[in-house]
């Protein structure tokens, strides 16, 4: 997949918590673009990948602050537009998809009226035009029996079922760009497997960007094009997906080594050693 | 399924069943699953969600009331109840170590509840113990007076292992110990019990849903799904991608990375 135009377009990004007795700067100064591609963005937690992720869309919560020299979704200066432009770019224009189902739908309503309401939203279509669309979505997303889970609450869908649904709402706004933090980390894994094949569709065929942010580097490696490490804050790498395993930083080589492999069994796992150093330098 | 080795088996599971809930709403969790652990093995359950490794875990440490089976530990049949020397013979690792420590019970109130529960250790005695119950899993004196809160995901996971192994038992249930983790502390875990198992001799059986993890730490597993037993096959036999059964297979290649052809093939099994 080339990378001939950039959709969003990230420099110097910075998002800092302050409170009255220190200033905490979960990310500090991450630059990079992504193209129509998959983009992966990996790290341990407090790396700041999922902080990353929310900034792009504004969604970082108060205290927390962004800044950043560039943050530009196809012409769109995201840091100074206003909060109604923003309200029409998410779900429309820049999507996101969260880890747990459970917690992004609302349990109280049919999990198929989300969807329609997604749509009905986006298009302004009539409830029975956006009812027709959302069944199409959640047959585009392999679920076997649409009708059945139209009319099904949150809670009677498994945690598969769950994100498909999520990324069936997000499918009826069509985005071009998607964020996906560790959509599939409570999934079962062939579960995951079928939910990738679907983001990975929408990239091949519709020309989406996808963000995928994840902790998991077999899978990051597997799934993405590229791939960002991120430690502390910041970017200490960057390469192609299928180069990882020869990762140039320490602290990549480090992740990998102390992964347990079915192919290669090890007597004692290595251990990571965090070198202060690391903190300010990249690579 | 022959006996694994000669060894006499430590625990031995035969013909477990276990149900949730009554007539026509009822569940049936695990079905018919026999296994043998012989002393000083590590034994792994592997299955996705819903597969009833866990209830399986939980029906041995007397969590779970089996509707029937047989449960003998340490060559004592397990009936309804456990005896309170149970727990001097088998202790269990919960998977999620910010919910199995008490919020308000200091790391020594953790450690110490147990040695005074079964009168083992004599007034001065209850401190020289915690220390080394801390030591053994890597955590200095100075981890005795703080609370969990005070604690990292890894720091509190080894705070559960040395509750486990405060009394001393000859089997630890370990339940997805490390799926909370970051990779780089789940290794300093995995380490950890690597080593204990060794210096000690202890018997585990480790459900997980990661067949990485179990293979690092299991020389042999059982395959489950749908509360039945699939297969049970060896370490060798999983790394040599020699498994019998094709459901197997698919969790193994699943479990290897993203392949969007092998995504397309995937079948239900039930």
């Amino acid at each position: 997949m080339s990378v001939s135009q950039p959709l969003l377009t990230v420099e110097d990004l910075r998002v800092r918590f302050s409170g009255r007795v220190a200033t905490v700067e979960a990310v500090r100064g991450v630059s990079f673009e992504v193209g129509r591609e998959k983009l992966g963005i990996v790290g341990e937690s407090g790396s700041g990948k999922s902080m990353t992720g929310r900034a792009i869309l504004r969604l970082v919560p108060p205290p927390g602050r962004v800044t950043a020299r560039r943050l530009v979704f196809e012409g769109i200066d995201l840091l100074s537009a206003s909060e109604s432009a923003m309200r029409r770019i998410r779900g429309e224009r820049i999507a996101m998809v969260l880890q747990d189902p459970k917690f992004s739908l609302n349990p109280v309503m049919p999990v198929g009226a989300q969807v329609a309401e997604a749509w009905r939203v986006h298009s302004g279509a009539t409830w029975r035009e956006s009812r027709r669309r959302a069944l199409e979505m959640l047959e585009a997303v392999r679920i076997r029996n649409p009708e059945r889970v139209y009319r099904a609450y949150p809670h009677e869908v498994s945690g598969g079922m769950g994100q498909r649904i999520m990324i069936a709402m997000m499918l009826a706004a069509g985005p071009d760009l998607l964020i996906a933090d560790e959509p599939t980390s409570s999934l079962d894994v062939t579960v995951q497997m079928q939910v990738l094949a679907i983001l990975d569709d929408l990239v091949t065929q519709r020309g989406m960007g996808l963000v995928f942010i994840s902790h998991d580097l077999n899978l990051v490696a597997s799934f993405c094009d590229r791939v960002l490490i991120m430690y502390a804050g910041r970017i200490v790498e960057t390469c192609r997906a299928q180069d990882l395993a020869v990762a140039r930083h320490p602290y990549t080589q480090g992740l990998l080594r102390s992964l347990p492999r079915i192919d290669r069994p090890v007597a004692e796992l290595a251990v990571l050693d965090r070198d202060p150093a690391w903190l300010n330098s990249a690579l | 399924m022959s006996p694994p080795g000669t060894a006499p088996a430590l625990l031995e599971i035969v013909g477990l069943h276990v149900s949730f809930g009554h007539d026509v709403a009822a569940v049936q969790a695990v079905r018919d699953v026999s296994f043998r652990v012989a002393e000083g093995a590590a034994f792994g359950l592997v299955g996705e969600s819903g597969s009833g490794k866990t209830t399986v875990l939980r029906a041995i440490a007397g969590l779970v009331v089996p509707a029937s089976g047989r449960i003998v530990a340490a060559g004592r049949a397990q009936g309804l109840h456990r005896a309170r020397a149970f727990a001097r013979v088998c202790q269990m690792v919960f998977q999620d170590p910010y919910g199995s420590l008490h919020p308000r019970h200091t790391v020594d109130r953790v450690l110490s509840e147990p040695l005074a529960i079964h009168g083992l250790a004599r007034h001065g005695e209850v401190e020289r113990r915690v220390d080394r119950a801390l030591a053994d899993v890597g955590l200095g004196p100075s981890f005795r007076f703080r609370y969990p809160h005070q604690l990292s995901g890894g720091q509190r996971q080894r705070v559960s292992i040395a509750r486990a192994l405060i009394l001393e038992p000859r089997i630890l249930l370990l339940d997805e110990p490390t799926s909370a983790l970051d990779v780089s502390v789940q290794a300093e875990i995995l380490n950890l019990l690597a080593r204990l198992r060794r210096e000690r001799g202890l018997t585990y059986v480790l459900v997980s849903h990661n067949l990485a993890v179990v293979a690092h730490l299991c020389e042999r597993l059982l395959v489950m799904n749908a509360g039945r037993v699939v297969e049970e096959l060896t370490r060798d036999q999983l790394r040599a991608a020699a498994p019998a059964e094709p459901y197997t297979r698919q969790l193994l290649q699943a479990s290897l990375g993203y392949d969007r052809q092998a995504a397309g093939q995937l079948t239900t099994f039930d």
